[in-house]
Parts: structure tokens; C-alpha cells; sequence
């Protein structure tokens, strides 16, 4: 099923060309009316008349949040207040917020491709979807909501909080749809459970659609067991519109990009060469369709690659894998690109290991040495010393295979772990050439 | 079964003894103690009084602790009498985990064992082997 099929399922060749006539538009409102993209381009020696042909692209310069931080609030905007639609804005807990505007044609969009996302999880017009982002300057909500209604859903607004009220609502309303943050989606069940219903058996529910924050498999599993349901994976940011840039069909194994109004490329972050289909690097994207907050190559810091096998769903757009991390957090060991995610991934396959962990990064002669410290969980028998060494020995041995990387796995005493309300320390980085 | 206090400990200079110190603050008297070391780390095990309050002291402190049942046999102090019982758990098919062994006044040792499976105890003793029960008759 699809809201757009024409769109969804456009032949390669006619979505390509599609691509390279939005691109010149999109970089020409970019050039002409964007101050920072015109002295960009200026100084690389390129203008929109240069883009013959997709890969072009490589010729231009990338934009990076800093930019839309440096132009805060509206030095970024391609439109005049009349044509503004909107602002979201993202939090700014890590530095001056950035303000991205919309305009009425933007807004649809956005609509339009979150309610593919609905599509791939089987709804229609007919379908009840329960928003439980949060509603406000992140996009979140609204970009979930425009997207039922796009599609004709019934659409409960409930935002987040007020957990209790929010499973009464999926179960006496009948919602077939829940979007919100994975971990929600989690705590939503978990209270459905408490209260003593079983979702998965007593509520019709057949869907989530999760985005905004990362989540492992075996989270993904669990609510999707807890809740009887199949999970869509929803990928967005808001300096590039908000949630619905690519979304997870019923295929898996990625997740969609709405090809026709983005276009991705994936670089390695260190070279900044263009990487070609199939390799891990950083996701970079331009707009193609935005009128009010053109981005010309934006890095986006997402680690991803592209998957460009043809998808038994029928939908010919193109997809990004599973987020691996940030390259703020990738690790260079030993030549190889680790990611704490990928880590974190592997323990959390053994129960017998807390989820507590640190990552303590040595030189040793010519070489990286990696410890991972762990925490039995208390349940775990301490007594037999072949026990630990076992489990030493699987942990090990899982982690060499993930991360072609040998991890030395050091089990420790329980708070030999610093703790943290916030953000924890995962990766120590004692090495010699590091600066 | 007897309950032994195991306790996980960093190879690290000062650990034993700060567990030690964490114990004996709390009045505990230990009636033996033996270690089985690795390059990392080490594992205590433990006869004391009162093991299960033990444990929970421990665990608040941070340690990681439990308490684990374990058989314990009567032996007399003689030579042969560890061997006996070793040799009955092989023929018997019974998987040795760990032990320790040590000696109660002049005329008996107490075998400690960890063995694979839930009859063990109940097989000694039905071959005639003085299983201690009594969690304070170890002491003795």
C-alpha cells in the first residue's frame, strides 16, 4: 500500500532526473536568496549552473549546524516573513538554538512524507493515529500530525505525558497507530502491562512509528512484542524539516528516503570524499524541494550508508541503514571505525552482563588496546571462576565479529563504573597519540 | 548444604583487605577464608556467621556478593580421607567444580565442595558420607 505511488514507486532513471531538475531549483533559491550559500559557492568557484549532472554535487561546499547557529535566527531564510509558514526550533542545550522556517508548501511536504511512513505500516484514511510526541518547537509532533492528517487519519494529539491517560486513550479509542520516541513507546507498554492489560492481544494497535532518538534491535523487538505490533523506524532532524526524511517499510533492512525531495550522500568524514553506495560514513543532505530553509549538502553527523538494492516493497527510493552512531562518537582503533552504539549492541545480547560499561582506550607498543569493563548482573553466579572466563570468552568473542576489532573484556566490581545522572562517560581515551 | 559468602573482587592491591575491613566492622567472625585468584580478578570464598547479612552488608557497600550453597563433608583427619570422597564423586559420575578442605581440631577435616547438579548431597549421603548440615556445625 502507498500514498503516493506514483512518487513511491517512480521508475530509477525518471526519479534521477526528477532529482537533478529539483536540485538546480533548490540550489538556485539557495544562491540567490541565501547570503551564506552565494559567498560559499562564490569562493569554491561554482554556481547553480555548474550542476550538470547529479554527481556535481561533490563540487559544492558543505553547510554544518554552526552555520544555521551563526545565523540564528533567520540569516538562513530563503523566503520573507509573509511567505512563513512556521518555525521549529531545536532545543539549543548544546549551544545557540537554530531556527528552521517553513513555508505553507514546505508543511505539506513534510506531511506528505511522514504519511508514506503510515502507508508502510498499513494505514490509510481509515486508521486512528495517536501522536505522542511531544507538541511545540520540536518537530516531533506537528511533523507526526501533519502526516495523519495528510493521510486522513483520525489523529489524537496527545503530546507526551500523562502516561495512564495515554493507554485509556490507545485502548478506548482505538488507536492503530503510535508515534513517539522508542523509549516511550516503551514505557507506554510497560504501563498498559502494569495496568494490567495485555496490548499485544487487547488492543488493536497494529503499528509504532519511533524516531528521534536511537534505539538498539533488542529495544525495537521488545516494544514490538510488548505491543503486538510491526515498528517503523522514522528518520529526520529538524534543520532538515523533522520526521519523515526516510521511514522503514515492512521489508526492513532500512529505511526509505523520500528520494524526491532529498537527496543523501554519504562521505567519509575524515577525507570528506563522496563514499559510494553500500559504505559506512556520514550522511550528508541536500533539500530539494524546501523553500524557506534551503540546505545545500548539510552535514548531518549521522553515521549510516546507502542501501540501493531494489526493495520488495516496490518503492524505488533509495535506503539509509540503521543510524550507527555520530561521528562525534566514532572511535578510530587500530584503522577501524568503532562506534559505542555497535558496543553497547553486542552487550545488551547477553542478560548476564549489566548495562553499565566503559570503553578505556590505551597505546600499547605500536598499537590500540581496548578494555571493556563490565558489570555482572547480580543474579550472575560469581563463585565458579570457569563461569566468569566463559563468559569473558563470548563476550569477547561476539565483539571481535561485530567490530573486527579484539576487545579485552575486563569484568569489574560493581561501582568501579562511574555513574551519572546525565550523559555517561562511556569511553575513556588515554592514548599516547591522541590529543 | 552449607552456605558459603562469595564475594567478586578486582586483582587489585588493597581490595581483600578493604572487604575484610568492611566485614569485620560489622562483627563478623570469619571461620575460613580461601581465594581463588585470576590475572584480574579474584574470587572469596567464605564460612562465616551470619553469611546472608553478610552478603547484603557487602552488596551495600558495593561489593558484589552472594551466598551459595555448597556441600560440606566430615571427613577423619587421616591420610585417605579427601581422597575417599574424590574418588566416589568420579565413580559417581560428579563434576567437580571447586573445593577446599580444612581441618577441625585434631580428629576431623571438613571437605568443602561444589558439585554439578542438584542430588549430589543427597547421593554422599546415602553412601554413608557425614554430610554436614547444620550450618553452624562447620564451625566446630
Amino acid at each position: 500500500m502507498y500514498y503516493q505511488p506514483e512518487i513511491e514507486t517512480m521508475p530509477v532513471e525518471e526519479l534521477r532526473a526528477l532529482q537533478l531538475e529539483r536540485m538546480r531549483e533548490s540550489m538556485r533559491n539557495a544562491y540567490e536568496n541565501v547570503e551564506l550559500f552565494r559567498e560559499r559557492f562564490d569562493e569554491a568557484g561554482v554556481t547553480p549552473d555548474d550542476l550538470a549532472s547529479l554527481e556535481d554535487l561533490a563540487r559544492f561546499p558543505f553547510c554544518v549546524k554552526q552555520d544555521m547557529r551563526d545565523a540564528y535566527p533567520f540569516g538562513m531564510f530563503a523566503r520573507d516573513n509573509a511567505d512563513v509558514a512556521r518555525i521549529h526550533a531545536s532545543s539549543g542545550t548544546t549551544g545557540q538554538a537554530t531556527v528552521v522556517g517553513h513555508t505553507a508548501e514546505d508543511l505539506r511536504n513534510w506531511g506528505d512524507c511522514f504519511a508514506r511512513g503510515i502507508a508502510m505500516v498499513g494505514g490509510d484514511e481509515n486508521s486512528t493515529i495517536q501522536v505522542s510526541y511531544g507538541y511545540g518547537l520540536f518537530t516531533g509532533g506537528l511533523g507526526a500530525h501533519a502526516g495523519g492528517e495528510a493521510m486522513g487519519c483520525t489523529v489524537i494529539p496527545t503530546s507526551s505525558g500523562n502516561t495512564k491517560r495515554q493507554v485509556q486513550m490507545m485502548k478506548d479509542c482505538k488507536t492503530d497507530i503510535l508515534a513517539c520516541t522508542p523509549s516511550y513507546a516503551l514505557l507506554i507498554a510497560d504501563t498498559a502491562i502494569e495496568m494490567g492489560y495485555d496490548p499485544a492481544t487487547e488492543f488493536p494497535i497494529s503499528a509504532v512509528i519511533c524516531g528521534a532518538e536511537p534505539a538498539s534491535q533488542n529495544m525495537k523487538d521488545e516494544i514490538a512484542e510488548k505491543l503486538g505490533i510491526q515498528y517503523c523506524d522514522v528518520y529526520g532532524l529538524s534543520e532538515i524539516m523533522g520526521p519523515g526524511v526516510a521511514m522503514e517499510c515492512a521489508e526492513r533492512g532500512g529505511l526509505h528516503v523520500a528520494e524526491d525531495q532529498f537527496y543523501c550522500e554519504i562521505i567519509d568524514p575524515e577525507t570528506l570524499e563522496v563514499l559510494p553506495d553500500g559504505e559506512w560514513g556520514e550522511l550528508v543532505i541536500t533539500t530539494l524541494t524546501r523553500e524557506c530553509s534551503p540546505l545545500i549538502r548539510y552535514r548531518t553527523r549521522d553515521v549510516t550508508r546507502i542501501v540501493s538494492e531494489p526493495c520488495a516493497c516496490g518503492r524505488t527510493h533509495r535506503k539509509i541503514d540503521y543510524l550507527r552512531g555520530r561521528t562525534d562518537d566514532m572511535l578510530i582503533i587500530r584503522g577501524v571505525n568503532v562506534f559505542p552504539s555497535q558496543i553497547e549492541q553486542v552487550i545488551t545480547e547477553f542478560p548476564e552482563i549489566a548495562t553499565q560499561y566503559q570503553i578505556i582506550l590505551t597505546t600499547k607498543g605500536p598499537l590500540d588496546r581496548v578494555e571493556l569493563q563490565v558489570e555482572t548482573v547480580p543474579e550472575f553466579p560469581i563463585d565458579e571462576v570457569r563461569k566468569i572466563e566463559d563468559l569473558k570468552g563470548r563476550l569477547a568473542a561476539e565483539l571481535k565479529s561485530n567490530l573486527q576489532v579484539s576487545v579485552e573484556i575486563k569484568i569489574v566490581e560493581p561501582k568501579t563504573i562511574e555513574r551519572s545522572m546525565g550523559k555517561a562517560k562511556r569511553v575513556i581515551d588515554l592514548r599516547e597519540a591522541k590529543n | 548444604m552449607i552456605s558459603q559468602l562469595t564475594v567478586f573482587l578486582a586483582n587489585e592491591r588493597g581490595r581483600l583487605a578493604a572487604a575484610c575491613r568492611t566485614l569485620a566492622d560489622a562483627g563478623v567472625n570469619m571461620s575460613s577464608l580461601v581465594l581463588a585468584d585470576t590475572a584480574d580478578f579474584g574470587v572469596v570464598r567464605i564460612f562465616c556467621d551470619r553469611p546472608d547479612e553478610a552478603a547484603a552488608l557487602l552488596v551495600d557497600a558495593g561489593y558484589r556478593a552472594a551466598v551459595t550453597p555448597v556441600i560440606a563433608v566430615r571427613v577423619p583427619n587421616e591420610p585417605g580421607g579427601l581422597a575417599r570422597l574424590l574418588e566416589f564423586c568420579d565413580e559417581a559420575g560428579m563434576n567437580v567444580e571447586y573445593g577446599y578442605c580444612y581441618s577441625v581440631g585434631d580428629d576431623a577435616a571438613v571437605d568443602v565442595l561444589k558439585i554439578d547438579g542438584d542430588d549430589a548431597e543427597e547421593r554422599l549421603a546415602a553412601a554413608g558420607f557425614d554430610v554436614v548440615r547444620d550450618e553452624g556445625a562447620h564451625a566446630a
